[in-house]
């Protein structure tokens, strides 16, 4: 052990690091979903009243990040750092929301894992001494994601069982030193995950792609802490879709270990059956505004004790997919404890 | 656990659900066939306004190329496609659509370098290798032709 390193590859802060205050926004269709009521804003409009969608993205992001930064009574000019990330090429949603802020930035690409990595950055500049209010946020919106990616909305395509539905939604968290005490999480551990790629090139299917990321990071994250699914309330994965669940449980099967009754899926809490999104919600939004909305107010609120968000991403580009690429995953995990200090 | 990528292939396909292909091919039989009907009905109507074989074929062509551009712009070609699949795609109809579609979308980037650019990012593909295979028959039915 060097450090604060345990392990392989864990981070365990000394000086646990606070979540102060977040805010989670979305879409429509992210309303009429499980969670639309413990959004703390919804936009009706897909353009959120700008004349693009990227502009409407990054609306998104400045909203969320104001909304956290005003539950914790300060302006966004008084963090000391920004930690942002989104789909988009070059990461122009967080620049361009983050422009006119006058605060420190830093531009991060993780796909749909954004928010565990923005996240756990942030937590390591905190507990390192190198900033003591830092915002973490992440975007992604439907239409800006699936005209980079994918088709243009009005033709006429028809989506396999696999694909997943980007989320129109951001989420923000404020962290702070660990002697807020007004600051009802913290954040224990960080397990910064490797690439992992098992050959899967179906850009349709990416929590296939994803799933051995998210049980490597998992795997690494339990043994190195020393820890077993059941000492935590919940293991939420990002994004990995129905199918991408399926096989991650079954790899933890395999090793003759059962997460499945811990494990839940941002991609498939965000929205529900009825709403037409094949295997279950994406993109970075999807489990930024789904740890905004629904799982850390249940950590503030002392129903659950101890988490696991393990967001995943797909790494690949339009380019690399069109060149025969397989599909790089990734998997960060953060654990989430309840409770101010004691 | 040490997995193989072979090995998780099969893995995947043990937990993939395969599209539903029964449906899908009838949804595409339906839809594809009534969209040849409604091209027969057009054909008939020019030819009864007066139009011969060949110009009323030519009208056919312009009226369902123009109609589903209109509805591409409505947004409601996209909702029959979800469920029509093949049977938008195939006739006429869906490469009108595969036009229209991106130089709606990217019209945000300008009508030069969005919608004009754009446009045949999707029919593109279509054009070239048409236009080719055209030039490729002509040749060769111009060398047998002077057998």
């Amino acid at each position: 052990m060097i450090g604060k390193r345990m392990g392989i590859g864990t981070i365990k802060f000394d000086r646990p690091p606070r979540v102060r205050a977040w805010a989670a926004v979305g879409g429509k269709k992210e309303k009429e979903g499980p969670l639309g009521a413990e959004f703390d804003k919804v936009f009706t409009d897909t353009m959120c009243g700008e004349s693009t969608w990227e502009k409407a993205e990054m609306h998104l992001q400045k909203v969320a990040a104001g909304m956290a930064a005003n539950k914790c009574k300060i302006p966004i000019s008084a963090l000391d750092m920004m930690v942002a990330g989104d789909l988009l090429a070059q990461c122009v949603a967080s620049s361009y929301a983050a422009r006119g802020s006058q605060v420190p930035y830093l531009g991060v690409y993780g796909a749909c894992s954004t928010m565990a990595e923005s996240l756990g950055i942030a937590a390591c500049m905190i507990d390192g001494g190198f900033a003591q209010r830092v915002c973490a946020v992440a975007s992604s919106h439907f239409c800006t994601a699936e005209r980079q990616y994918r088709f243009p909305l009005a033709y006429g395509g028809q989506r396999t069982p696999t694909a997943q539905w980007t989320a129109t939604a951001a989420g923000a968290c404020i962290l702070t030193a660990a002697a807020d005490d007004y600051a009802p999480v913290r954040i224990t551990h960080v397990c910064f995950g490797k690439i992992c790629d098992l050959g899967i090139t179906d850009a349709n299917n990416m929590g296939a792609a994803m799933a051995p990321a998210a049980y490597d990071t998992l795997r690494t994250l339990l043994s190195d802490t020393g820890t077993h699914p059941e000492d935590y309330d919940g293991i939420f994965t990002g994004d990995l879709g129905k199918v991408g669940s399926r096989l991650l449980c079954a790899m933890f099967e395999q090793d003759g270990m059962s997460i499945a009754d811990r494990h839940e899926d941002c991609g498939k809490l965000l929205f529900d059956d009825k709403q037409d999104v094949h295997a279950g919600g994406s993109g970075c939004g999807c489990a930024a505004s789904v740890l905004c909305a629904h799982l850390l107010p249940r950590l503030a609120d002392g129903t659950w004790q101890r988490i696991i968000l393990a967001a995943t991403g797909a790494l690949m580009s339009p380019t690399s997919v069109q060149q025969g690429e397989s599909i790089p995953g990734i998997c960060h995990a953060i654990v989430l404890e309840s409770g101010k200090k004691r | 656990m040490e997995l193989t990528p072979q090995e998780y292939q099969q893995l995947v396909q043990k937990h993939v659900k395969p599209s539903p292909l029964g449906k899908d091919m009838l949804w595409a039989f339906v839809v594809g066939g009534g969209i040849c009907v409604l091209g027969q009905g057009i054909l008939d109507f020019w030819k009864a306004a007066g139009l011969n074989e060949k110009d009323a074929a030519t009208a056919t062509s312009i009226t369902l190329i123009g109609l589903s551009a209109l509805l591409t712009g409505l947004h409601l070609y996209e909702k029959l496609a979800k469920y029509a699949g093949a049977g938008t795609l195939v006739p006429i109809t869906g490469f009108s659509n595969s036009v229209a579609s991106p130089a709606l979308e990217f019209k945000s980037e300008g009508f030069v370098l969005g919608t004009a650019a754009k446009m045949f990012t999707i029919a593109g593909p279509v054009i070239v290798y048409g236009i080719s295979a055209s030039i490729v028959y002509g040749i060769i039915l111009v060398i047998l032709g002077a057998l």
